[in-house]
């Protein structure tokens, strides 16, 4: 393939602007909870040490919602600039869903977010606590009509194709399309657990340095209980979103397995370098008759194998290996946060081992790698087709050339790069300073809430 | 579901909602990306109220441009590919700088103080780049994307124009939210960036008539010319009545300070009502109306409610947060 493949180098940009974007709603969805939880802990115990943890991570909060609403504008762009085709074969159906997401999170952004970061102090306390529930509630709302857009571009239904132009006949079936419910629980979940490491590995970070105060051992605590209940859980809503695709998407599957003959007994490979033009598999280590247990739940399931969609089928290494990642990173996280919560159940936080902890700290960002690995299973897995079956990537992509996207691609690249690493430098910063940290700057105003020459519309209210 | 309006009016009511959206960016985010430019004239205290000036509207204000090219996006697919792909290159520049632009803000204030220096050039920076991107979009949008020399160098004219524009709109924003030193030399800043204002919109003015004849006979044909010339009156109106006010000493007690924030949003409105009155009912000069480019009206009519509800919210809370900032600005504490 040409390395200056304009619709390769469209692809490539794609990724990376909503690789980078995605990063942010993950934390974002389930810090909602996470701080909604904080608070509930406060208002049920009165204990100071949970409103501190709630002060650290709304910030962090903050920052990763501007963070997302900076990179989520590039997203309503790069539909245009990148592939025109999309909207104007299937606009009818990706509009609406598109543009309930988009009001979703301006009337989140505008009403609540304002209260939730700077009303502790000026509302009453039930109004911030509300708040925090609302901000929380609109996040995963966002969350939903995006995953609901993405899976009916993965199994889509509910429509017509009238002068080659997709119409919505269904909205019932295209919101409830038959992949939606297994990839929003997976999603979420994935969020989930991202923040649960994340607070987990911050908190460690600093209870290793100084001890950190009562905030941060009851994060570190909360952070791997979290960890640990919601992993096995994810593993099992994981095993049947394979199941669903292996009904609706078994290319996708397939490749994922890197099972090249449709056969039962098919061997659950472990490791193997794919072969995509010998069609094989080299160096292959393999468990006989492992995915067709897994997939068929017996020995002699017959498992289909790529090369009944020849053609037809995404890459396999890419999703091979992608698959392994998140699968790897998933086990890790089961043993780290199985180990730590049995530690901290027994002994308490203060006799957690050093080294675990050190081990936490390094899964700080597991979240984000296991996130990351399987949207490009997911995402990959649906090529050649932009919309399975009914639009190709290929014919989707716009006229422009390969050094216009390349250049703009290289400096995207070179600021993602910079940003990243200033976020976690900031991430750090705060985690050091604790409920020390600057306090965020309003990202909308709020009657009597910001500092400025308005009065406090809530002026004698009791926090 | 059915449409619950006649079909032929959801394109058009979703190009004034697409308009009203576009406008109000250019005005809104207009006077931020201009205080960003004028930061660079100014140091330490003053340029963090500058700042500040801004710091409570920004990001409401930056909203209306996703708002737009989302219904672009939604309501017009078609045209928002061939659009964006036409403009590829601005585009991506623009939204880098966007992003350096709105991220500084955060860093400026939550980054170490010894490194404040380099997000405060970020935020200059991206200020700039987006005002030259969007003007020389607004060029290219208008000669329908022609790629010709004499084209390239007029888009670049307009790149400077709106830069103008913006510097123009940011300083009357300084004019009525400071004080003392500071708004006396935002009254001078004024007073350069009006005239090039000016010049930027009676050339873009001139140049849209020339080349469509379309849109010369939609200017220049009885009766509607008398209809229409109150338009270019009223900017000169404005234009040489601004320019004498900001020659006299400001007032006592700061009265009036908010006449040339105003005046210049009443400009940018006219200039703006007169492109929408050359362009419509094309999206593309003559080339692609609102009635093909629009998704289907089943699909109109769904955003629309969600559009309806959401819309005056927005706008409710843009008024409010203004009216609740109102008055001179100062150093933002959070305490």
């Amino acid at each position: 393939m040409d390395a200056l493949d304009p619709l390769i180098l469209a692809r490539i940009q794609f990724a990376a602007n909503i690789s980078f974007h995605i990063l942010f709603p993950t934390i974002t969805i389930a810090l909602g909870w996470a701080l909604l939880g904080f608070k509930l802990a406060y208002n049920r115990t009165g204990d100071v040490a949970w409103m501190d943890a709630y002060r650290l991570w709304v910030k962090v909060f903050a920052l990763s919602f501007a963070m997302g609403v900076v990179s989520g504008i590039t997203m309503s762009f790069q539909f245009g600039t990148n592939w025109p085709g999309y909207m104007e074969k299937v606009g009818n159906v990706a509009g609406p869903l598109l543009a309930y997401e988009v009001l979703t999170a301006f009337f989140l952004e505008a009403v609540f977010l304002g209260i939730m970061l700077f009303g502790f102090s000026r509302v009453p306390n039930w109004v911030h606590t509300l708040a925090t529930c609302l901000v929380a509630g609109g996040t995963t709302l966002s969350a939903f009509w995006i995953i609901v857009l993405n899976s009916w571009m993965q199994t889509p239904t509910g429509y017509e194709i009238r002068d080659g132009v997709v119409h919505a006949t269904d909205w019932w079936a295209i919101v409830f399309n038959p992949s939606m419910p297994y990839r929003l629980t997976h999603m979420l979940l994935a969020s989930a657990l991202t923040v649960a490491f994340l607070i987990a590995g911050m908190s460690a970070w600093r209870w290793l340095k100084d001890g950190g105060g009562e905030g941060v051992r009851r994060t570190l605590k909360a952070a791997v209980y979290a960890a640990a209940l919601l992993i096995p859980v994810q593993i099992f809503v994981g095993d049947m979103h394979g199941l669903n695709t292996l009904e609706h998407q078994p290319q996708k599957v397939a490749a994922m397995e890197a099972n090249w003959e449709t056969q039962p007994h098919t061997p659950l490979i472990l490791f193997a370098i794919p072969d995509e033009k010998a069609r094989t598999n080299h160096l292959e280590v393999a468990v006989p008759s492992g995915a067709s247990l897994i997939l068929k739940h017996e020995a002699a399931g017959v498992v289909p194998g790529l090369n009944d969609y020849q053609g037809n089928h995404p890459p396999v290494t890419p999703l091979f290996w992608g698959f392994r990642i998140m699968v790897g990173i998933g086990a890790l996280m089961l043993a780290v946060s199985w180990y730590a919560a049995w530690h901290i159940r027994r002994r308490g936080v203060d006799q957690l081992p050093r080294w675990l902890a050190r081990i936490l700290v390094a899964m700080t960002f597991a979240g984000w790698a296991a996130t990351l690995a399987g949207w490009y299973v997911t995402e990959i897995g649906r090529q050649p087709w932009l919309v399975t079956g009914v639009l190709r990537t290929a014919d989707a992509v716009g006229p422009v050339g390969s050094t216009m996207v390349a250049s703009s691609l290289t400096l995207y690249l070179a600021v993602y790069v910079v940003l990243l690493a200033a976020y976690i430098a900031v991430l750090y910063r705060l985690a050091r300073l604790g409920k020390a940290a600057p306090e965020a700057k309003p990202m909308f105003p709020l009657p009597g809430v910001a500092a400025g020459p308005a009065e406090p519309l809530e002026e004698g209210a009791k926090p | 579901m059915t449409p619950f309006i006649d079909p032929w009016w959801l394109p058009v009511i979703f190009a004034g909602l697409m308009g009203l959206s576009i406008l109000l960016y250019v005005i809104l985010d207009g006077y931020d990306l201009g205080v960003g430019m004028l930061t660079r004239l100014e140091k330490d205290e003053n340029r963090d109220l500058m700042v500040a000036s801004i710091g409570p509207f920004w990001d409401a204000n930056e909203t209306w441009l996703v708002l737009g090219i989302g219904l672009l996006l939604v309501a017009f697919p078609v045209a928002h590919g061939l659009i964006l792909t036409q403009l590829y290159l601005p585009v991506a520049l623009m939204l880098v700088a966007l992003i350096l632009r709105g991220v500084s803000f955060e860093f400026r204030a939550k980054a170490p103080p010894e490194q404040k220096h380099r997000w405060d050039a970020a935020f200059f920076t991206g200020s700039l780049i987006t005002a030259l991107c969007q003007g020389y979009m607004l060029g290219a949008y208008v000669l329908g994307f022609d790629q010709s020399f004499t084209s390239v160098l007029f888009c670049l004219l307009a790149a400077l124009g709106l830069v103008a524009g913006y510097l123009f709109v940011g300083a009357c924003w300084l004019v009525y939210k400071v004080e003392g030193e500071l708004q006396k030399r935002a009254v001078r800043w004024a007073e350069w960036t009006l005239w090039a204002t000016a010049l930027a919109m009676a050339i873009i003015s001139v140049a849209t008539p020339l080349l469509s004849e379309r849109i010369f006979e939609r200017w220049f044909r009885l009766p509607e010319i008398i209809a229409l010339l109150p338009i270019p009156i009223a900017s000169a109106t404005l234009f040489v009545g601004l320019a004498i006010f900001l020659r006299r000493p400001l007032r006592e007690k700061d009265a009036l300070s908010w006449v040339p924030l105003a005046t210049a949003g009443i400009l940018f409105a006219l200039g703006f009502v007169g492109i929408a009155y050359s362009f419509y009912p094309y999206l593309i000069a003559d080339r692609l109306d609102i009635w093909q480019a629009a998704a289907s009206p089943e699909s109109l009519s769904i955003i629309l409610i969600g559009a309806l509800f959401v819309l005056p919210v927005i706008l409710g809370y843009s008024v409010l947060a203004h009216w609740i900032f109102r008055g001179k600005a100062t150093h933002l504490s959070y305490e």
